[in-house]
């Protein structure tokens, strides 16, 4: 019963962070939506897509008479492709993301929350399945879908590092992927390799603090991980920023190359700049899937 | 121990620094501290190391600042002191001490310096412990060694005097030394004189001595005489060397009777001449109104010298009978007249009443017998405010009935009819001569001609009142000159004719003399020592040390012909004497006085009064100590990264940003002093003293409000120049010598704000201590601040005047001090005391100005919480005073806002209840 009062307040406390959360996805999301309606290629769905001329192999039962009845050719009438695809979302709630180099700037976790969750939303109006890695939440639809998704988003982890986590793939599904990806690399590697052996194709966004990007640090200095695991102290920082920068530009070539031997496609995000922008390349990555 | 001008108190201290290289090498081993820093990014960083060749150490300027910083702690504890006061070696300097000031006039222009040297040498020797006596040479005593705390007290009264001590004076310093051991500081005026050096050896058989004078040559003024028309002016220096131009100020008064410079003259000393000499051309009318001559900006007694009667031209009017013999110029009755008075005489023609309204020193009837009846009346006015009436006889006087029978009241004794003829071809007898003068006539001690004869004249008859009348009489005893006194005049006839007819009197230089005997003219500058026998002058205005006209009040009368033959002292100081029939001025210096400067031996030291200022550099240093550690952490924070240029900009911004905004209240105050009763003080540019009257005012506000149905608001302090001042009833106005001197835009809003009503309480502060409007800094700062103003003049507080009963009955005005007087508008002449009434019927105004010096803004001065902020003579006397004080104050208001309406005599009844009468 002692316990009772704190974890009701934690509750009340995770609770009240949800619904802005949503609501401010469901902002960014609607900002996004106007205009970006259907897939815009043939497939199964409901709303009528085109007629087009009969070709070999189409089986007759598919050609629309009426259609073909005002002219000379036989028509076939095709719909828009409203198959649902499933969607995996891993967001990375390591210690490593609850940075912000300013007061004026938001935390790498929120930032990406925020854009895993409107992106969600986003591909729930389209009709896709989203669901989080890792089997902690499987692929579904609907409003209470994006409920659940929140409130599993908000969950944090005392690891320094976040692992992605390649369980839970619907094969052929599509997948997110949002970290500041600055740990082992190994662990990325392998869950992207996993993805791709099973036919899974999708997005790596990396998150990035304006100061991890420029450093500007000098003196004497010591640097520690969020989590307080990994410490380095140096006695000029301003000596180590080349070498700093030299290292990160090679953990993005790595992680690009990384995507394009996978068919993924990656896309760097820093916290200074906007939400509504890395959304929009986002949902354009979705939309055009890994053929473009 | 020195170093150059620098010295120090603690030099031990300094070799502290011997310890800096030291702490350099210390503060070079070890870096900075570290920051702890979260960053993701450190796992990017694992394994990197640091280039060994770039270390972070302390950078080397970092080092040198701190080094410099721990450098000037250190000097600055070691006491550095610039331009300490050099410390006497040996046994005397803890001994007694003595100061010999010359105090003569000629170290008056340097008084102020010398005071605050010897209040420094005061303060000095207090702390010390040392005994010290004051000699003033001008007025001995002997010396007596006190603490110095003592004399601190005593030094305002120790003004030089206006004479300087004669050789005997010095010797009889010598005598009474003493025997003690001490060491001298003489303060020299840097004049040399007979008995310095036989003062010196006594002195310096007792002791070291070192002399302090001014290297500033005096200057001085020698008594302006009259050559031809023009006025000579004479200045002496004491050195020559270098070419400089000098200002005289003559100074006089207008018609109206009112203190003016009438004319400024410049002389030019030539760079090898110690004497420089011009003639200042005035009209005779406006020389008749000069009272004295300064070279200006030397505030010195030597450097005024009085005038006297001496510099007058007299204005004669010379009044003939019918004049029917034109063209036998030799027989004209005034021809002897017009040659003897031309040289130093302005003549004047013309009837007798058109002359009698430009009042004429003298005017001389020749032989005019009948005057009309206006004439006569007229004359007579003219001669009772103190004309001299001169008559001459001759034949229509002695055919005339002008008084025969009974004595006219213009002829000084009655005559007897047809007169009488000697040694003529028909009478008998030779012609008389004149008989030796009578002791106490003003011919007395003249010369006497042989060939000085006299053949006919008109006769006196013999009356009771003769033998007192007569001041000339013929060697047969027949009166020859007779006088009369008639009210402050005297009508003076002689009996023989104007010309030669008659006698030879007017062909001799006798005649010559005795007009001047008579002051007909005024020739002659200083009289000459058998006429002062017997004389008393009484002296009328004196000089102070500092060149200031004093009334002379009750000093005694000084023998006449001690004023020719003694020097000046403190018997006879110079000034202005009032004689029987004339006024002589006595000034520091004779014509024939030659300034020399002072040749002190070689093996005495001699300094300069102003020494600089001693001045403690500690404070400085650790300052710059602290300065530099500030700067230190700031440059350690910029180097560690902890300091954020934005956050720097914003604190700078910041630091820029706060004094801004403070200048909106200025346009409102005139509002707000319109709208309620406040009280005012001018600012003077000194942030003390300005503070200490606004606490003054406000304390006095206070007292106001708590007392009285006057309400005023908090005081305001004003700007001359800029603000408006008829909102403000009263001005209080202290005085220091520094205050800037408003501009002629001011003194014109000022002159308009007294006219119309306003009252300004000037207040110099120091007590009155040399006397009203006088020597002192603030005294003389008073006295130019107030010239451009339009102030009626003035009188020290009567027991009658309304200030003393307005709201509290008063009698004494202290503030702070407790001086006597305070001045105010003068009451008019006219005013008389009623029988049984307590008090005249005043000014029917208000006094435009309140002039003391008791400062009393220190005693009304209060706090925000309601405190005194400055303390008041002591324990219950002193609160008592400051009681006073406030009394007085609270009259001053009621009095400027409710003028002269506790002057009216309907109080009287209730006035003489409270007085207990």
């Amino acid at each position: 019963m002692s316990l009772a009062a704190p974890l009701r307040a934690r509750a009340e406390r995770e609770a009240a962070r949800l619904p802005p959360l949503l609501a401010r996805a469901e902002h960014l999301a609607g900002t996004v939506l106007l205009g970006e309606h259907g897939r815009r290629r043939p497939g199964l769905g409901d709303d009528f897509w085109q007629y087009r001329p009969v070709q070999a192999g189409d089986e007759r039962r598919f050609i629309d008479w009426r259609r073909s009845a005002r002219s000379d050719m036989e028509f076939v009438r095709q719909r828009e492709w409203q198959i649902a695809q499933s969607v995996v979302i891993w967001v990375d709630n390591a210690a490593s993301m609850r940075f912000a180099s300013d007061k004026g700037l938001v935390e790498k976790s929120d930032r990406a929350r925020l854009l895993a969750l409107a992106v969600a939303i986003l591909l729930n109006r389209a009709g896709e399945r989203v669901g989080l890695a890792g089997a902690e939440l499987a692929p579904r639809r609907g409003e209470a879908q994006m409920m659940r998704l929140a409130e599993a988003l908000t969950t944090e982890s005392d690891e320094d590092y976040g692992r992605p986590a390649s369980s839970g793939m619907v094969a052929h599904g599509r997948a997110l992927f949002v970290s500041d990806f600055l740990g082992d690399i190994g662990a990325a590697r392998t869950a992207l390799t996993s993805a791709a052996d099973r036919g899974v194709q999708g997005v790596l966004l990396q998150v990035l603090d304006p100061a991890e990007e420029a450093f500007p640090y000098r003196g004497r200095t010591i640097f520690e991980s969020v989590g307080g695991t990994l410490a380095h102290e140096t006695l000029k920082a301003s000596e180590l920023r080349e070498r700093y920068l030299a290292r990160l530009a090679d953990r993005k070539a790595e992680l690009k190359a990384l995507c394009a031997t996978t068919g993924w496609q990656y896309g760097l995000h820093h916290t200074g700049d906007s939400a509504q922008s890395a959304l929009l390349w986002l949902f354009r990555a979705f939309d055009g899937g890994p053929a473009r | 121990m020195m170093l150059g001008p620098i010295g120090f108190t603690a030099p031990w201290l300094l070799l502290a620094l011997a310890a800096l290289p030291i702490l350099w090498i210390l503060l070079r081993a070890v870096p900075p501290a570290p920051i702890r820093r979260r960053f993701p990014g450190v796992a990017l960083l694992l394994g990197l190391k640091d280039d060994d060749s770039v270390t972070d150490r302390t950078p080397w300027w970092l080092l040198l600042l701190r080094m410099l910083a721990v450098a000037a702690i250190i000097v600055g504890l070691a006491g550095p002191v610039l331009n300490p006061e050099p410390e006497t070696e040996g046994e005397t300097a803890t001994g007694p001490l003595l100061l010999v000031l010359d105090a003569s006039w000629a170290a008056a222009r340097d008084w102020p310096a010398q005071e605050a040297l010897v209040e420094s040498m005061l303060a000095e020797a207090g702390r010390e412990a040392r005994p010290v006596a004051i000699l003033r040479l001008a007025d001995p005593e002997p010396p007596v060694f006190r603490a110095a705390d003592s004399w601190r007290s005593r030094l305002a009264g120790l003004a030089p005097a206006p004479w300087a001590a004669s050789p005997a004076t010095m010797a009889e310093v010598s005598e009474i030394l003493g025997d003690v051991r001490f060491e001298t500081r003489w303060f020299s005026d840097g004049l040399a004189r007979d008995g310095r050096a036989s003062l010196l050896e006594a002195l310096e058989a007792r002791g070291p001595v070192t002399v302090y004078e001014s290297p500033a040559p005096v200057l001085a003024l020698a008594p302006a005489t009259v050559t031809g028309g023009a006025v000579a002016l004479t200045a002496r220096r004491a050195q020559a060397g270098t070419p400089r131009e000098i200002t005289i100020e003559a100074h006089g008064r207008d018609p109206s009777g009112t203190p003016r410079l009438l004319a400024t003259h410049r002389l030019q000393f030539e760079p090898d001449a110690t004497e420089a000499t011009g003639e200042l051309a005035l009209p005779a009318e406006l020389r008749g109104r000069l009272t004295r001559f300064e070279i200006a900006g030397q505030a010195h007694a030597g450097a005024v010298t009085l005038t006297d009667d001496s510099l007058r031209r007299r204005e004669v009017a010379l009044i003939a009978g019918r004049e029917d013999r034109e063209g036998l110029e030799l027989l004209s009755p005034l021809h002897y007249l017009e040659q003897a008075l031309q040289p130093s005489a302005d003549i004047l023609d013309g009837a007798l009443i058109d002359i009698l309204p430009a009042n004429p020193d003298v005017i001389v009837l020749a032989d005019v017998a009948t005057l009309s009846g206006a004439e006569q009346a007229a004359l007579l006015d003219w001669t009772e405010k103190g004309g001299l009436l001169l008559r001459f006889a001759g034949p229509r006087l002695a055919a005339s009935d002008v008084s025969r029978s009974e004595e006219a009241p213009l002829m000084p004794v009655r005559l007897r009819a047809g007169g009488r003829t000697v040694g003529g071809a028909m009478s008998w007898g030779e012609p008389k001569s004149l008989a030796p003068f009578p002791e106490g006539s003003p011919f007395f001690g003249l010369e006497l001609y042989d060939d000085v004869t006299v053949s006919a004249q008109v006769m006196a008859q013999p009356d009771p009142t003769l033998a007192s009348r007569v001041i000339a009489q013929l060697s047969d005893g027949t009166p020859l000159v007779t006088r009369k006194q008639i009210g402050a005049g005297q009508v003076v006839l002689f009996h023989v004719t104007a010309n030669a007819e008659w006698s030879t009197l007017p062909l001799s230089g006798l005649f010559v003399q005795m007009l001047e005997r008579l002051a007909v003219s005024s020739a002659v500058a200083m009289p000459d020592l058998s006429e002062m026998q017997g004389t008393t002058w009484q002296p009328v205005k004196v000089l102070d040390g500092f060149g200031q006209l004093r009334d002379a009040g009750t000093l005694p009368g000084v023998d006449g012909e001690a004023l020719i033959t003694d020097g000046l002292g403190p018997e006879m100081p110079p000034g202005l004497y009032e004689g029987p029939d004339r006024r002589l001025a006595l000034n520091v210096i004779r014509p024939d006085t030659i300034l020399t400067p002072t040749a002190w031996p070689a093996r005495i030291p001699v300094r300069g009064l102003a020494r600089p200022a001693e001045a403690p550099l500690g404070g400085w240093l650790l300052a710059a100590a602290l300065l530099m550690l500030m700067a230190d952490i700031l440059a350690s924070l910029a180097l560690s990264g902890r300091l954020f240029p934005a956050r720097a900009a914003l604190v700078a911004l910041l630091a820029l940003g706060l004094p801004q905004g403070a200048d909106a209240q200025t346009e409102d105050k005139a509002l707000r002093a319109a709208s309620e009763v406040v009280l005012a003080h001018v600012l003077t540019g000194d942030p003390r003293l300005d503070e200490m009257a606004h606490a003054g005012l406000r304390g006095l506000s206070e007292t106001l409000y708590f007392r009285t149905s006057v309400e005023p608001a908090e005081p305001i302090g004003v700007d001359l120049e800029e603000d408006e001042l008829a909102v403000y009833p009263l001005l209080y106005w202290p005085v220091t010598p520094e205050q800037p001197i408003p501009s002629a835009e001011a003194y014109v809003k000022l002159n308009e704000y007294l006219r119309t009503g306003g009252m300004i309480l000037f207040d110099t502060r120091d007590a009155n201590v040399a006397g009203f409007g006088a020597s002192s800094p603030n005294g003389q700062k008073l006295q130019r601040l107030a010239r451009p103003l339009d102030i009626p003049p003035l009188e020290p507080v009567p027991e009658d005047h309304v200030l003393t009963r307005t709201f509290y009955l008063l009698q004494d005005f202290p503030g702070r001090h407790s001086g006597r007087e305070v001045w105010v508008e003068a009451a008019p002449a006219d005013a008389e005391q009623v029988e049984g009434m307590p008090f005249r019927n005043l000014n029917d105004n208000v006094t435009p100005v309140v002039i003391g010096g008791n400062d009393w803004a220190a005693a009304w001065a209060m706090d925000e919480m309601g405190n005194p902020m400055y303390p008041v003579g002591r324990g219950y006397a002193g609160e008592r005073q400051r009681e006073i004080a406030y009394r007085f104050g609270v009259n001053l208001v009621m009095h400027v806002l409710t003028g002269n309406y506790k002057s009216d005599q309907v109080h009287v009844p209730a006035l003489l209840d409270r007085l207990g009468q």
